[in-house]
């Protein structure tokens, strides 16, 4: 064989066994999606019921709660971004990571400081690379959120928003996450978490064309939102987590169909030049034998006369 | 048909249990609350403990909830727990297991806990 042919060979060899690996990855992906989406479902009526709630509540009393009354002049926000542990699915990372610097700037603009919070390796990697201050970070759960997860990162952050802001707490919580929308589409959103803005959520309601009822709070509606907020904080984040490693998986499949697709490609060109390479090959030995051959024939000719 | 309302039990993650039911009875931090079909609006903080659910073919449903709210109007009652466990799903071994280790641990939260799940399941 020639060195040439053997060069193809090995390289086809290597791609193959890339191409293995990378659909496997698509399936692995495919099918933790569905895993991913059932939980998006499953934890929907918890969340829904949880927000019909804090509207009731911030609605049907007039109770001025820090978590619900924007300040006049906010000066520090917090920004909770999250992306993922792995890399391998694309522009997830990036993209969510590119929102959250939109986010930033837009705040900055605005008058305020921004505290940052992380979520996953790839955003700390990034914010540790360009020597950015991060307040907390928390890694290792970002492709399976547990509820846990979601109530450890809510803590400090409940904390941050109910300390004054001269002594290093925030007026506002802002989250930037990837919002699952299909298979084909996930797109990197930011969102206000608190203070709420009543109007957002009591639009929704209404537009849904239920009129919420005047509720009787126990023991008092200022207790019941004490308590009610933090939950739905700590909702609003699971939800995102989930959302996000729903569109974590979905990204990273699409990643790997088209590394598969690539890799396919690819073999298909390099065998094409080995074949090639085979009958070049082929060619010159035939052409050599019929020269050595006449050649032959030549010189016996020559030494009969 | 004697009069019904619709009961929702929800986990963060799941939904425990779905139907209608005459009576529910669930501790609120300011006492234990009995709800019945045409209470007025009610919005109140839920201490953990077991939630009793009447319902409507007769039956009893017995819940562990872990801190949590109750909501109720227009005969529909939410109750949200972060977690929630039937009496039925709960490992009375493990519970106690739990109960034990919790209490050499002198680990509050996980005590509470597993006492918690152990009353539900003495209720049933």
């Amino acid at each position: 064989m020639g060195a040439q042919l053997r060069v193809y060979k090995r390289r086809i060899q290597a791609v193959t066994a890339t191409k293995k690996i990378t659909k496997a990855m698509e399936m692995i992906a495919a099918s933790r999606i569905v895993k991913a989406q059932r939980k998006v479902a499953a934890s929907q009526p918890y969340a829904t019921e949880l927000t019909r709630a804090v509207t009731a509540v911030a609605t049907g009393s007039d109770a001025n709660h820090p978590l619900t009354t924007e300040v006049e002049t906010p000066t520090r926000a917090a920004v909770l971004l999250i992306t993922s542990d792995r890399g391998l699915a694309g522009g997830y990372s990036s993209n969510a990571i590119k929102a959250a610097e939109r986010l930033r700037e837009r705040l900055a603009s605005e008058g305020k400081e921004v505290d940052t919070y992380i979520v996953g390796r790839k955003g700390v990697a990034y914010y540790g690379f360009r020597e950015r201050k991060v307040v907390d970070s928390w890694t290792g759960f970002t492709d399976n959120p547990a509820y846990s997860d979601a109530k450890r990162i809510a803590a400090p952050l409940i904390e941050a928003i109910q300390n004054e802001t001269a002594e290093g707490g925030v007026d506002e919580l802002h989250i930037v996450f990837t919002e699952f929308v299909s298979m084909m589409t996930q797109n990197a959103v930011d969102a206000r978490m608190l203070p709420l803005s009543l109007d957002d959520v009591a639009e929704e309601s209404t537009r849904k064309g239920e009129i919420l009822p005047l509720f009787e709070f126990e023991p008092s509606a200022e207790d019941v939102l004490d308590a009610l907020l933090p939950r739905y904080v700590e909702s609003r984040i699971y939800n995102a987590l989930l959302q996000a490693a729903a569109s974590e998986h979905a990204a990273r499949r699409r990643a790997m169909k088209s590394a598969t697709d690539n890799a396919g490609d690819l073999i298909k060109s390099l065998s094409r030049l080995a074949n090639a390479a085979r009958q070049a090959e082929i060619t010159q030995e035939i052409s050599e034998i019929v020269g050595g051959a006449s050649a032959l024939a030549d010189a016996t000719a020559g030494s009969d006369k | 048909m004697a009069a019904e309302l619709h009961v929702e039990l929800v986990a963060a993650d799941r939904s425990v249990w779905s139907g209608e039911a005459t009576l529910v009875v669930a501790r609120t931090t300011s006492g234990d609350i009995g709800v019945m079909p045409g209470h007025q609006p009610l919005l109140g903080v839920l201490e953990s403990g077991p939630v009793t659910i009447r319902t409507s073919e007769g039956g009893t449903v017995v819940a562990a909830v872990h801190g949590g709210f109750i909501s109720f109007a227009d005969d529909k009652l939410s109750l949200l727990a972060e977690i929630a466990e039937l009496a039925d799903e709960i490992d009375v071994e493990r519970a106690e297991r739990a109960l034990e280790l919790a209490k050499s641990d002198a680990d509050a939260a996980a005590e509470r806990r597993a006492e918690i799940r152990l009353r539900a399941v003495a209720v049933r």
